[in-house]
């Protein structure tokens, strides 16, 4: 069988990789510059039998796509900066009710409507701790269109298995930029099907009761169990409870079903590590640049490594720290303000070996603003 | 089936308060399912915040209490996924045409096959007496401590204008109206809008010295009248109680399953 290979940009990418992750349900509202995953899902999914609405905004799509997710649908939404930030309610909401879903936040420069048509990485703490009260989140992000098929993809699987929404940090540049990409024949991906329980009808079904192994198999609204969801900290029957010990016990499980599996859930590549005097920590487009710089000064005999990270949450701290250890100094790519920058600097032993190579004016970071900063920190100057 | 079968006995005591009309519609509502004979796994109840949105803990369906304002954005994500299942949005004054005003509108544009009950008893019950967006102009509120200056939403006008195609009103005092309403908003075939005036003697009536819960619900009868009737021409003051609009229009989800056929066919 020949290769099905597209020339796309990555917001297609994207809408091509939900499909293949059987994506049933996609609810969005236009906004640059995510819009073309939307308006490729509009085209797509009716064609397959699949529900798409245009909701009256972000958060009523965030919202749609919850209500659908309960019937047993994989669903997804799209957005950008302001979309994301009306998301939030509605995002606390599917991490207190272990609701799986996958929402796409292409960032553009903010804050505010900031720069609508120009890249950045600026949303990384926003997804982090964007919805209010202590919670855990998966964040993935990629630096090409095969990366983010193949993370849109493990974005439905995760959201899947942990009953959880899931976070695709896409940024402007690599959503926009056009390149090829080979989209998997069916199968070649493993997909993660819904959990369903096997409580028989009449039997009390409890939706919110863990399994031994953490998790909660479902069942679907409209099918032959009837239970409550809600927002508010609940029993094992969904039912509201503001009982310490309930309280307590949720908030660690929706904390921990994440957090202690960091290890697990962390997804890099790593380039040239192993002997790396220098290493360049970056993901999304600024790793593609980082990269750069990397192949083209290992031909020189320079010791640069790479660290891409493609989970950004939860932080893969202890792959860091492992990583980190034997550079000289860590340089963190990143188009934003230094919001992994921090991380790596709590992860690593020396945190003053950590420096920023960003960009904050719109413009995507070039593999000589790259070098510039390396220069500075090898003390050959600029 | 018996109407306590629909109710989660298990989740009781419930946490209205003495004399609230919540319940009142609750059992209007109850009545309306038993009469329609509907099973309990057809039924998919959504509601938002506030005190009225609480009563999906206590029926026996499938149910979801989500966030404040956006239930009809959840019901129509369930319905458009599964048509084949009867929603039903129980949402308090506050909760469907303040923060919810948008979802609200839209829902009645699509004309989205949702039953939305607006249990108006214009005022925030659960966080403590506040105005709301039908408290209407010269009501005591603890965040209108001199009368409130607001003009109030019609419901019904403002339902028929964003294109619901059933849009009733009924009041606690009439409960076999509030019955029978809610059961052909049930059986209509599109959005339909069905507001019940709710007392909150707690709040709204403590605040605007209305009397207790009876005093009101007389208020209700004494203030209310069929819509048309021969008092409403001699006191134009009467609000008017009954089925306001029932017209067939194009359905969303039908009209998406007609979309989704011409894509199959690549038309």
């Amino acid at each position: 069988m020949s290769e099905n290979i597209k020339f796309v940009q990555g917001n297609e990418a994207c809408a091509e990789a939900a499909l293949y992750a059987g994506l049933d349900f996609y609810a969005g509202y236009p906004i640059t510059p995510s819009s073309e995953i939307t308006e490729t899902l509009a085209y797509r999914l009716p064609q397959i039998g699949g529900k798409f609405i245009q909701m009256e905004d972000e958060i009523a799509s965030l919202c749609a796509i919850i209500g659908a997710s309960l019937t047993g649908c994989k669903v997804m939404t799209a957005t950008s900066g302001p979309g994301f930030s009306l998301m939030q309610e509605a995002l606390g909401y599917a991490i207190m009710a272990e609701i799986p879903c996958v929402i796409v936040n292409v960032q553009r420069g903010g804050p505010s409507t900031g720069l609508p048509t120009h890249g950045s990485q600026g949303d990384v703490n926003q997804a982090r701790w964007g919805t209010h009260g202590d919670h855990a989140i998966i964040a993935l992000t990629a630096s090409n269109h095969q990366d983010i098929f193949a993370n849109t993809v493990e974005a439905f699987n995760l959201a899947e298995i942990y009953r959880t929404p899931v976070i695709l940090l896409l940024d402007e540049v690599i959503a926009h930029m056009r390149e090829g990409l080979v989209v998997p024949d069916p199968g070649k991906i493993p997909l993660v099907e819904r959990l369903k329980t096997t409580v028989k009808q009449g039997v009390d079904y409890h939706p919110y009761l863990p399994r031994e192994d953490g998790r909660l198999p479902m069942s679907d609204f409209g099918g032959i169990h009837r239970f409550n969801v809600t927002g508010l900290f609940h029993d094992m029957w969904g039912f509201p409870s503001s009982e310490p010990t309930v309280v307590h016990g949720l908030l660690h499980h929706l904390v921990d079903k994440l957090e202690n599996r960091a290890h697990q859930l962390a997804r890099y590549k790593e380039y040239y590590i192993d002997d790396a005097e220098h290493l360049l920590l970056s993901y999304g487009s600024g790793a593609r640049s980082a990269r750069h710089i990397v192949e083209n000064r290992r031909r020189r005999g320079e010791r640069l490594g790479l660290l891409e990270l493609q989970t950004l949450w939860p932080f893969p701290k202890d792959i860091v720290r492992e990583k980190c250890a034997k550079a000289k100094s860590v340089i963190v790519v990143e188009q934003n303000m230094g919001q992994i920058l921090q991380e790596v600097k709590v992860a690593v032993d020396q945190p003053g070996k950590v420096f920023l190579a960003n960009r904050i004016d719109g413009v995507f970071i070039t593999p000589a603003d790259i070098l510039n900063i390396l220069r500075l920190i090898q003390g050959k100057g600029v | 089936m018996a109407i306590k079968d629909y109710l989660r006995e298990r989740f009781f005591p419930h946490l209205w308060c003495p004399g609230c009309g919540h319940g009142m519609v609750l059992n209007g509502l109850l009545q309306a399912i038993e009469k329609l004979g509907l099973s309990r796994n057809e039924i998919v109840m959504v509601s938002g915040i506030g005190c009225s949105s609480r009563i999906t803990g206590y029926v026996d369906f499938h149910t979801l209490h989500t966030i404040h304002g956006r239930a009809l954005a959840f019901a129509t994500g369930v319905k458009m996924a599964r048509p084949e299942l009867n929603l039903i949005v129980p949402m308090g004054d506050g909760d469907a045409l303040a923060i919810g005003g948008n979802h609200f509108i839209h829902a009645a544009r699509r004309n989205i096959d949702i039953t939305a009950i607006v249990m108006n008893n214009r005022i925030y019950g659960m966080t403590g007496g506040q105005y709301s967006p039908l408290s209407g102009e010269n009501i005591r509120a603890t965040t209108a401590p001199y009368l409130t200056i607001d003009p109030g939403f019609d419901v019904v006008a403002l339902a028929k204008g964003a294109g619901a195609t059933f849009v009733a009103r009924t009041t606690t005092y009439h409960i076999h109206q509030v019955a029978d309403v809610i059961r052909q908003a049930i059986l209509h075939e599109g959005f339909s809008v069905v507001e019940v005036l709710s007392q909150c003697p707690t709040y709204f009536g403590r605040k605007n010295k209305a009397g207790d819960a009876v005093d009101m619900i007389q208020h209700f009868k004494e203030n209310t009248t069929t819509i048309g009737s021969k008092a409403k021409k001699e006191n134009p003051d009467l609000v008017e109680r009954g089925i306001f609009l029932q017209k067939d229009m194009p359905e969303y989800c039908n009209e998406y399953d007609k979309m989704v056929q011409k894509a199959m066919e690549g038309r």
